[in-house]
């Protein structure tokens, strides 16, 4: 009797829990320092509400020497990075994993790239327009832009949380992480992947197609 | 008879040391060559590519064998001290600077030749370290 009411239970514990994984979609999580804010709810009463990290207004030069800002990426997912041209180590690596993400999105308008040069002495637009070219993206979807060093590498610290140094020791001059960060559509952080990484680029791959679901619904 | 019966393990001693000697040929090479990758990862795949594809217009891939055969003995020289002239390689234009490796000694070098010269569909055979100091002396 034991046994014959057990297995049916465990069937229907095995089938629901079944049911609920299926039902638990993914979600990327949203990464950075937040804080929790008062707020006034509509029915006048009091409440708690997060405030996630997000990129602030900004606005660069890009290759083609034109001013582009937030706007350019409003409604769309992006993938940033940066970089300088003349960087032998990892940006090459990254770039070419970039390319790879870039060539399955191309003809999705809703996925950009944002390539920053933390090389302010030497990466004019020009510079940039070249090295785009030669790396065969060229085009309003991947944007590399030019800024002031002060500029550049705020962002990079405060907002995408990226380490950059000027380090004339160096031999290239620069030294820098190799993140590729993924912002969503609300300019929040929602992953961070080491662009050298094969696995990591992988997973970055798998995380644009989850975050591009998320905001269908 | 009897000269026949000796003479047929002689040759085959013989034989086997031709063979062998060979072979120890083969183990020099493959000792080169598997260092030679690993250097091959550490310093010039980020550009080059896992494969030897290259990187767009910025970086050539290495897998014209013309171009490896006919520049044999230059290509200690263009890893040791870069390159900034164009060249040409499967008909396409390649002038960004490659970087110099200063740092890499002579042995690397030529394990680094042969890494790159029998691989990516390219069969060059050994380049020894005696081929390379002389060639590295004759850089420009």
């Amino acid at each position: 009797m034991k046994l014959n009411f057990s297995i049916p239970t465990s069937f229907l514990f095995a089938l629901a829990l079944f049911v609920s994984s299926c039902q638990d979609t993914k979600k990327l999580p949203i990464l950075g320092p937040r804080e929790a804010v008062t707020v006034k709810n509509a029915d006048g009463s009091m409440g708690v509400d997060t405030v996630y990290k997000t990129i602030p207004a900004f606005s660069f030069l890009n290759q083609d020497s034109v001013l582009i800002n937030n706007d350019t990426f409003k409604d769309k997912i992006y993938i940033a990075d940066f970089f300088f041209t003349s960087c032998t180590t990892i940006c090459p690596t990254m770039h070419r994993n970039m390319k790879t993400i870039f060539e399955e999105y191309k003809e999705n308008p809703e996925v950009m790239f944002l390539s920053h040069t933390i090389d302010f002495k030497y990466d004019k637009p020009s510079v940039l327009k070249k090295y785009a070219e030669k790396l065969g993206v060229d085009g309003p979807k991947w944007q590399f832009v030019y800024g002031s060093k002060d500029s550049i590498y705020k962002i990079a610290e405060k907002d995408y949380l990226v380490a950059v140094i000027e380090d004339s020791t160096n031999k290239d001059g620069y030294i820098h992480q190799g993140w590729l960060m993924l912002i969503d559509k609300n300019k929040r952080i929602r992953g961070a992947y080491d662009g050298t990484d094969d696995k990591q680029v992988a997973q970055l791959k798998k995380d644009v197609a989850i975050l591009l679901a998320e905001d269908k619904k | 008879m009897r000269k026949l019966l000796i003479s047929i393990p002689v040759l085959f001693t013989f034989i086997m040391m031709i063979y062998s000697c060979q072979s120890a040929d083969q183990v020099t090479q493959d000792l080169y060559y598997v260092s030679g990758r690993d250097y091959y990862i550490k310093y010039c795949q980020n550009c080059h590519g896992a494969k030897g594809e290259g990187l767009g217009a910025l970086a050539p891939p290495l897998t014209d064998t013309v171009f490896l055969k006919e520049n044999r003995n230059k290509l200690a020289c263009f890893i040791k001290n870069g390159m900034s002239e164009p060249i040409t390689i499967h008909g396409k234009k390649y002038e960004e600077k490659m970087p110099d490796f200063q740092t890499l000694g002579n042995i690397d070098i030529a394990k680094i030749v042969v890494y790159i010269t029998n691989s990516f569909g390219n069969k060059q055979g050994m380049y020894p370290l005696e081929q390379a100091n002389e060639d590295l002396k004759k850089c420009k």
